[in-house]
């Protein structure tokens, strides 16, 4: 038996602790145990297949605006150029953190975790990235960035033409893959594997 | 005493907030520099100062919500011709322009989702407050709710990058980020942090005690 206390009210809640099924809360219904067969392949996989799509996404223009002449060519990192040049400087950091480094530190975080366990080795600060991983999960906003391409294409349509390019394909498969990732992640099975008192 | 519930409180046991190890709190009352045997987090009954925390944060994020709706997001110059956008403006240019899926994204994550988040929040940390003993659970799948929409408001904010960086065509029309934009960014990010400082677990307490 296993024996969790709740996150969300505090109550004792006992489960056998290769359930297949998710448990929840028996008091306020928050999901303490879910079953996730494979973990450590799945997720392995998975955030190695985020990190390339991770890559293509960055290195080519994800809009491409015809007006007239002019063609004008979007990355990622140009977006965040611009809003520094015109002084925003919080605001170019803070789409700076949540849609390149936080998601490119998730994924890496979790290479650097995997990998080694995979081949039955153990690396310095495996803990502090685990729990380093648990702070960034809300950070990482990927998804809602991907929605506001799609906005912006729309707000756009009456200006110029735009032409969706290989990035923003990226960035929609991205999206799914590393939610697949973070999702696949077994925390429980972890820190049982990674705890320093065994 | 056998039906009543039992916590982790109860039994003088401290859940860590990152790994969920249950470990024996150590005799007498001084908890304050206590970590995690297995991953070494801080561990606490509960999150330190969670109701004063929140609440000067929600007071804040509300202080910038006003900013954030008031002031233009973008300004478009285009041809000679300046138009300043706030949030509100741009989901009625939408409706006007026939998408009303998209105003109603825009809607949703810009004005109601920010709005739903203070309000909850302010409605969770008054219940606690006044010890109500109404629904906790329904109470908990609310704290819950806010925690998980919460970052979809940021949706804005990449609009608004998107549209800067790629509207640069000089001669023909060039669009700015408003100051509207900064509050707004600010709003997200501390609601998200008030959220996060709000400690579920007091709304049980308050049942727990008064039963």
């Amino acid at each position: 038996m296993h024996i969790v206390a709740c996150h969300d009210c505090d109550l004792l809640n006992s489960f056998p602790a290769d359930a297949t099924e998710t448990r929840l809360c028996v008091r306020c219904g928050c999901v303490l145990h879910q079953y996730r067969p494979n973990s450590i392949d799945r997720t392995l996989a998975l955030a190695l297949g985020a990190l390339i799509l991770f890559i293509v996404a960055n290195s080519f223009p994800f809009l491409e605006m015809k007006n007239g002449g002019f063609i004008q060519q979007t990355t990622l990192l140009t977006g965040i150029h611009e809003l520094w040049k015109q002084q925003l400087y919080g605001l170019s950091t803070l789409v700076f953190l949540t849609c390149i480094l936080i998601p490119f530190l998730q994924m890496i975080g979790l290479l650097y975790l995997l990998l080694p366990l995979k081949l039955g080795r153990s690396v310095p600060g495996a803990i502090t990235v685990l729990r380093l991983l648990r702070h960034l999960a809300p950070w990482g906003m990927l998804e809602i960035f991907l929605l506001g391409i799609l906005v912006a294409l729309v707000k756009l349509g009456h200006m110029a033409t735009i032409v969706p390019g290989t990035s923003v394909f990226s960035f929609g498969i991205l999206v799914f893959v590393m939610a697949a990732a973070l999702t696949a992640l077994d925390r429980p099975l972890l820190w049982e594997r990674l705890d320093p008192r065994r | 005493m056998n039906s009543a519930p039992t916590t982790a409180r109860q039994l003088g046991l401290l859940n860590c907030h990152d790994c969920h190890l249950l470990s024996k709190a150590p005799a007498g009352e001084e908890h304050e520099h206590l970590a995690c045997p297995r991953c070494g987090a801080p561990l606490h009954t509960r999150k330190p100062n969670s109701l004063t925390r929140t609440t000067a944060l929600v007071l804040a994020a509300t202080i910038f919500y006003i900013p954030a709706n008031l002031l233009p997001m973008t300004i478009t110059s285009s041809l000679g011709t300046t138009q300043a956008d706030t949030i509100m403006s741009g989901v009625i240019y939408f409706i006007q322009s026939g998408s009303w899926e998209l105003a109603l994204v825009i809607f949703i994550a810009s004005i109601f989702v920010p709005m739903a988040k203070l309000l909850i929040l302010t409605y969770l940390l008054l219940s606690v407050r006044f010890r109500s003993l109404w629904r906790p659970k329904d109470r908990t799948t609310l704290y819950r709710l806010t925690e998980m929409v919460g970052r979809w408001s940021m949706l804005d904010v990449y609009v608004v990058t998107i549209l800067v960086a790629l509207v640069k065509l000089g001669a023909v029309a060039t669009i700015d980020a408003g100051p509207a934009a900064v509050f707004f960014a600010a709003v997200v990010v501390i609601t998200m942090i008030a959220a996060e400082s709000f400690d579920p677990r007091l709304i049980w307490d308050v049942i727990e005690e008064e039963t």
